[in-house]
């Protein structure tokens, strides 16, 4: 499988970058480890006339957790994530999820800023991430602006990115509380059927706080606010588990594909909620 | 369009320079340009890993990378473990413990299993399989793979024990 042909660069620096994307518009596309996009252009689904290799700009490559937040730069490996303690330690469920993404040679190549700004509804990070309600940084030729995780996904590979915008780094407030990344998939290195991504609080036997969001089971990541609010106020016992079930499968819109028909991904999301809910709970 | 590029790699301890279209990937260069055909085509697809390598110390599937990503770096493939004459101690357990049949993906798997054990010399049999995921065999079961790599990890702790 030969990819179409295109011209390669390897810009040192970020105005590198721009320069060429504001030169070829959107015949020009970013590449961090290139396992989503160059798969993609050896199948000739993607028609990348430009290809810009970001690997000797610099500087997208820290972990940097503050006070209040973390901040995760584009070009930060899931096997980066997975190594390092001190994020392990402030934000759990990072590690968690991304042992569960693909398999060891891909998240040695795989980048967050990659699997969040492609868009794919199949990657793990975007569910992640509006779970934890992070904001993505990204550049363009007016400068930076955040968006936020909740509202940058639009369809399946559209985003609030404009075309000349680079994703340098995702930002998340330190999570609280209990967590859970749970991920029913066909064998390791395939796409989730269902998972759910929930972080809740607990305060004398009551929720206080909960944010869940689920993968692939529509064409954006969703956030289900009303799955959330389902379990606050609750001890997060089974009537409780079932209003937020509920809630979260009014939000999805699954489409049948070789992982299963729609009422079997249904069937799925529920489950794996569940588990993520109760496994939550109990770390919380 | 597609200029040739000046591409620079060290494979196996050797300097190559050749002139490449971007869109050539690794796998390509090596078995095909540069006529290293250990590492094997198989899927194609990033799945299999029958083109495993190590490129600056991280396992890649040769078959998603395109040369100009690697230019300037070091690239080892099988033929960089051990030959014939001198076996690595993983190709000399997948020989005695049975861990291939017809081979094709055998290059992948010791590639890979060589990383997976210099990151952590004392694997456990959950942790073998987890950290062999993403390399598929079609004949074994993985059984003697797995055992395999138990049998090459004993005897090459054993060896650094004795050099110290």
């Amino acid at each position: 499988m030969i990819p179409a042909a295109f011209d390669y660069y390897r810009p040192k620096d970020m105005a590198g970058v721009l320069s060429i994307l504001k030169e070829h518009g959107d015949d020009a596309r970013v590449m961090a480890g290139g396992h989503s996009l160059i798969p993609m252009m050896k199948l000739r689904m993607a028609d990348i006339p430009h290809l810009i290799d970001l690997q000797d700009v610099g500087g997208m490559s820290d972990i940097t957790i503050g006070a209040d937040n973390i901040r995760i730069g584009a070009m930060v490996t899931q096997s980066d994530i997975i190594d390092d303690a001190a994020l392990a330690a402030a934000a759990p469920i990072l590690r968690e999820a991304a042992l569960q993404i693909a398999d060891p040679q891909v998240r040695y190549m795989g980048t967050v800023g990659g699997n969040v700004a492609n868009g794919d509804p199949g990657n793990d990070m975007p569910g992640l991430m509006q779970c934890l309600d992070a904001a993505f940084t990204v550049v363009g030729p007016d400068g930076e602006r955040d968006i936020q995780a909740r509202e940058f996904y639009e369809a399946a590979y559209m985003t609030a990115r404009e075309d000349e915008e680079v994703l340098t780094a995702v930002t998340i407030p330190t999570p609280k509380g209990g967590y859970a990344y749970e991920k029913q998939k066909r064998k390791i290195g395939d796409y989730a059927t269902a998972a759910a991504a929930v972080q809740l609080v607990k305060d004398g036997g009551t929720c206080t706080a909960a944010a869940i969001a689920m993968t692939n089971l529509s064409d954006t990541p969703i956030y289900s606010k009303t799955a959330g609010a389902a379990l606050v106020g609750t001890a997060v016992d089974d009537t409780a588990i079932k209003a937020a079930m509920a809630a979260m499968l009014d939000d999805i819109d699954p489409s049948e594909d070789n992982r299963g028909p729609v009422a079997f991904k249904k069937h799925v999301a529920g489950v794996i909620l569940r588990r993520a809910i109760e496994r939550a709970w109990s770390r919380a | 369009m597609s200029n040739k590029m000046h591409i620079k790699l060290n494979v196996n301890g050797k300097d190559e320079e050749f002139l490449a279209e971007p869109r050539e990937l690794l796998i390509y260069t090596l078995r095909e340009r540069l006529n290293i055909t250990g590492p094997h085509i198989g899927c194609e697809t990033s799945h299999c890993a029958a083109c495993n390598v190590t490129i600056d110390g991280k396992s890649v599937k040769a078959c998603t990378m395109f040369a100009a990503q690697a230019d300037g770096k070091s690239v080892t493939t099988i033929e960089g473990i051990g030959g014939p004459d001198d076996l690595h101690p993983l190709q000399t357990a997948f020989k005695e413990h049975h861990g291939l049949q017809c081979g094709y993906c055998t290059p992948g798997m010791i590639t890979r299993a060589a990383k997976l054990l210099e990151e952590n010399p004392n694997p456990t049999e959950e942790e073998i399989r987890f950290g062999m995921a993403g390399n598929l065999c079609r004949c074994t079961g993985y059984q003697n793979i797995v055992k395999s790599i138990q049998a090459a990890a004993v005897e090459m702790n054993a060896a650094k024990e004795a050099a110290e």
